[in-house]
């Protein structure tokens, strides 16, 4: 039943990678979380339990053909979606929003898994559309649908970082199969009014100040502006080779709250400095070119669709959390993958790199 | 699945997959320039701020919620304390900073630096408290070194003020420091080391509504230790208040009743189950335990026999004596054994096989029927009523009163009592059970045991022809502005399904108690209202000799329970007098002392009248395996 194949054409190459930063994470959680008064078990072991149980479920990810992923998209989909209905009609509200479902024994957070499921669905779509020159407008409609919605109903919730990353992927999904110019016009021309819309209709208070905070820090030095300015400076005041291992000032501060989660970045850039930060940056490179370089490799068009989007997945988790820490992006609340604590972002990657394996073990099968 | 994807659909994606790939190269290009820009171009500017501009946080302590009692007095509330704070990032010199501390302060040396060392493992800049409660003039001390003294800082906090010094001690609680196993508890998450939290009564079972939020001001500092500017502030929002069912004026007229007898009273409003007054004597200072306690009245609460740290009116569990001869009454008239007319002949006692069982009164009662069993308190007719039950009928009664189980009064750590059933016994002790066992537990001894609250609501249940209401402490929590956030209703925990003719009978016994001549529980008898009650003695250890001088922990327990007035029931007390050895002379006047203050307190009472409480009457002995439930001696009527 196994394929001898399988084991030779096992991708090492991306297991090592991933086991590296996730190594690199573990260390870094441990001196960002070095000054807080513990209560029960330290960050950085709940970490690398969440790290192991990631494993097992990339194992377990990779060893089903990844084929059977295409049979199954519009059920999850569908699923998933009523899910989220579910999630806004009687989710448990939790620090202002709506993400959790209490199943009983089991607490679930649905647009966490659409970011998967999405582009399973997306790629199942772009397989089947025949492509010449491009996808038109017509051809765009029922992605944008089958995206836009659960979109529209995670921004409700409202996480306006999880709803920007799944259109992001989606966005990088269609960007690889192609788009004609003349509908790459209209879709940015009908962009301006939506965002408008969106601005005014579907963003929650605390959003747009996020929005203003970024673009002007000063205005509120209390909150989001005030993470912005603290980060910087961690960053900052790290230089080439940076403070040293659990010897960053800066970012040891107990008022930065998600410092080993979000900001986890900022605690690594002080105290590794630039040269560190390089490293960092260089891994998270390679293992988007590898996964790029799967999507390549592979012999048939959904197998490619779903490589290229898990990739543009982690890509876009990777540019917004650093480009957020950094004071390139607003504070929007997005982990950096296998690195920030935390169990749903590090399920949610080591399933997306469980199906990078299964495609990449699996090219030769054709 | 279909075939397609056997086959390379087109190169096309391929092509686009260079589109990618220079978006990739693009963003990283973008992160790794600004990284540059911070770290290497802006690097140094960045160095400066986190290096001379210091931050430090100033917390800001929240306030507990205030408590009040039912009519809005104030019970316990805040005022504030100084204490002194440490910043470890500000300190070159430690040895020498505590020097001067120790001579400023006069404080001692090992505790300042084992509290010192506690606060460590956090941010350096954070302030870890060495000495609270400073006095003004240590204060004034301080304040005029501070320039020379960097990284000492005085801190204002809000600290727990008991209005009425001891008043409801024991029910009200005390707050302490957080200890390291409370740090470790989940339930106390975002506690510091050094935070004070409820220990004990309504501090602790309610901490979570009473506590707050303490709020922060993250503030720049230049090397000098000089406040630049504030960066950031997060308001403390104070807890949440509390309303009481306590009334203060009938706590406060209840306490004193007790004197210096140790004991507990309970009473509670019997058509809603909300507890008036919650006395456990002799009380402690609370204030005593959120400061520094003086260890010679640390050691005085320990030595006293009394107990004052125990909560007796909580956690007092005590073999009910003659007042649980309400329930066999009930379960009597119920089964069928006895009614109104039923006689049993008492000849001073009773003989069960080869053991004798006595009544307290050796004399004998003569012909008794119901009434006049629980008027004069005769323990043979129990005995037989008992004997023809059995332990699981008669039990199985006490359990409609929800008797036996923790009755959810909304504090920590209340205890059930105990209703022994014969497969308890088998299960607990290996044996089987006794004949003997159940002639004991029908005048409630043996294994029976019952809190002060069980009394109460037991009491309660018999007004209210047996409606059982959850005994409640907490009328509402309030926010600061006075809003009502929860009010909380009269809930019914059940309904012991016996009938009006029964409870009839009994209440016409009990009436009989406090208003007959020759009943047990004159002493309790009030002008313009009518009580009726029941008196009780619990053995606390079985005597031969009787005779002579007993010590005071071994003597009996005192117990009364009542309500009135008797024709519309609205309040039911009941009375615990620790080795007070009758409940008749001892516990009867006080519950009388404390329906009185009650009937007072809402007007029916005006006349007043002299302070003067009964003696206790001529001591009668008590059998081998019976109780003494004397008669204090009827006054004349005064109505």
């Amino acid at each position: 039943m196994i394929d001898r194949r399988l084991i030779t054409n096992f991708d090492w190459m991306l297991l090592g990678l991933v086991l590296l930063i996730c190594a690199v994470g573990v260390v870094n959680i441990y001196s960002a979380s070095s000054s807080y008064v513990l209560s029960g078990t330290p960050y950085y072991l709940k970490q690398m339990s969440w790290v192991l149980v990631g494993l097992a479920i990339m194992l377990l990810v990779c060893s089903i053909d990844y084929h059977l992923l295409e049979d199954v998209a519009y059920w999850f989909y569908g699923i998933l979606f009523l899910l989220l209905l579910v999630v806004l009609a009687f989710g448990k509200t939790s620090m202002g929003a709506t993400r959790w479902l209490h199943l009983g024994f089991i607490s679930v957070q649905p647009s966490e898994p659409m970011k998967i499921i999405g582009i399973i669905t997306m790629a199942r779509i772009l397989a089947n559309i025949p492509v010449s020159g491009g996808l038109g407008l017509r051809e765009l409609a029922f992605p944008a649908l089958m995206i836009g919605a659960p979109a529209i109903l995670i921004m409700k919730q409202p996480d306006l970082g999880t709803a920007i990353l799944v259109i992001l992927i989606a966005g990088s999904m269609l960007a690889f199969v192609g788009i004609r110019l003349s509908a790459l016009a209209a879709v940015c021309i009908a962009t301006v009014p939506a965002v408008w819309l969106g601005w005014h209709y579907y963003l929650r208070d605390y959003q747009k100040n996020r929005v203003l905070n970024f673009l002007d820090p000063e205005r509120d030095p209390l909150g989001t502006g005030y993470h912005i300015i603290q980060s910087k400076i961690a960053v900052g005041s790290g230089g080439l080779f940076g403070k040293g291992f659990l010897q960053g000032t800066q970012s040891q501060l107990r008022f930065l709250p998600e410092q080993h989660t979000d900001f986890a970045f900022s605690v690594f850039a002080e105290e590794w400095g630039f040269v560190g930060s390089l490293v960092v940056l260089l891994l998270y490179a390679v293992l988007t070119l590898w996964g790029l370089q799967i999507a390549r490799r592979c012999n048939d068009r959904f197998g490619s669709l779903v490589a290229v989007g898990v990739t543009a997945m982690l890509f876009w988790h990777i540019i917004i959390n650093i480009g957020m820490v950094i004071g390139l992006f607003p504070v929007v609340g997005v982990p950096l993958p296998l690195f920030s604590y935390g169990g749903t972002s590090m399920i949610t990657s080591m399933t997306g790199i469980g199906i990078l394996l299964n495609i990449s073990m699996r090219r030769f099968m054709f | 699945m279909n075939g397609q994807r056997f086959i390379r659909d087109t190169q096309e994606p391929k092509r686009q997959l260079v589109v990618l790939l220079i978006a990739v190269g693009v963003f990283f290009f973008i992160l790794v320039t600004r990284l540059w820009y911070l770290q290497i171009i802006k690097a140094e500017d960045f160095q400066s701020l986190s290096e001379n501009n210091r931050l430090r946080l100033v917390p800001v302590a929240a306030s507990r919620g205030t408590i009040f009692d039912r009519n809005g007095a104030v019970l316990v509330s805040n005022r504030p304390s100084f204490s002194v704070a440490v910043i470890p990032q500000e300190v070159r010199d430690r040895d020498w900073l505590v020097d001067q501390l120790v001579t400023l302060l006069g404080a001692d040396r090992d505790e300042l630096v084992k509290k010192w060392e506690k606060g460590k493992g956090r941010a350096r800049y954070y302030p870890i408290v060495l000495a609270s409660g400073i006095t003004r003039d240590q204060l004034e001390l301080l304040e005029e070194k501070r320039l020379w003294l960097p990284g000492i800082e005085v801190e204002m906090k809000p600290v727990r003020q008991y209005e009425n010094g001891t008043l409801a001690a024991h029910l009200l609680g005390y707050i302490g420091e957080i200890s390291d196993e409370e740090l470790k508890n989940p339930a106390f998450v975002g506690y510091n080391s050094g935070d004070y939290l409820g220990k004990s009564g309504i501090e602790r079972s309610w901490e979570e509504v009473l506590h707050g939020h303490d709020g922060g001001r993250q503030i720049e500092v230049d090397a000098r230790g000089r406040i630049l500017r504030t960066i950031a502030e997060t308001p403390p929002t104070m807890g949440s208040s509390l309303v009481l069912t306590i009334d203060a004026q009938l706590q406060k007229r209840a306490e004193q009743a007790f004197g210096d007898q140790a004991g507990a009273a309970v009473v509670m409003e019997v058509n809603t189950g909300e507890i008036l007054a919650f006395v456990s004597n002799p009380e402690f200072d609370p204030a005593l335990f959120a400061g520094r306690m003086p260890p010679e009245i640390w050691k005085q609460y320990l030595e006293d026999k009394r107990h004052p740290l125990e909560n007796k009116a909580l956690k007092g569990q005590y073999p009910p004596g003659s007042t649980y001869k309400i329930i066999t009454a009930l379960a009597g008239l119920e089964e069928g054994i006895i009614d109104d007319h039923t006689t049993v002949t008492c000849k001073g006692s009773y003989a069960l096989g080869n053991t004798t069982f006595r009544c307290w009164d050796k004399k004998g009662h003569g012909a008794v029927d119901l009434r006049r069993a629980l008027r004069e308190s005769c323990d043979v007719y129990f005995y037989v009523l008992g004997e023809k039950l059995g332990i699981d009928r008669l039990s199985a009664y006490a359990q409609k009163f929800a008797l036996g189980a923790p009755m959810g009064v909304g504090l920590d750590n209340e205890k059930g009592g105990l209703i022994p059933t014969s497969a308890w016994k088998l299960q607990r002790h290996k044996t089987r059970w006794f004949q003997g066992d159940t002639l004991s537990a029908a005048i409630g001894q043996g294994y029976v045991l019952m809190t002060p609250i069980q009394l109460a609501s037991m009491t309660a249940a018999i007004a209210t022809d047996g409606i059982v209401y959850r005994p409640r402490l907490v009328k509402r929590i309030i926010d600061r502005d006075g809003k009502v956030l929860r009010e909380f209703q009269p809930e019914i925990i059940t309904r012991a399904d016996i009938s009006p003719r029964s409870f009839k009978s009994v209440k016409e016994g009990l009436w009989a108690v406090v208003n007959e001549s020759g009943g047990t529980g004159g002493m309790s008898r009030i002008p313009d209202v009518r009580v009726a009650g029941k008196t009780g003695t619990s053995q606390v250890v079985k005597l031969r000799d009787t005779r002579g001088f007993i010590p005071y922990q071994y003597r009996d327990h005192a117990l009364f329970v009542a309500y009135a007035p008797y024709e519309h029931p609205e309040v039911a007390v009941a009375v615990v007098i620790e080795h007070g050895e009758h409940g008749g002379s001892a516990a009867a006047p006080i519950a009388g002392s404390i329906l009185r203050a009650y009937f007072e307190g809402k007007g029916v009472i005006r006349r007043p009248v002299k302070a003067g409480k009964g003696t206790a009457a001529g001591d009668d002995g008590s059998g081998e395996n019976a109780t003494s439930d004397e008669g204090a001696q009827p006054r004349e009527d005064q109505e």
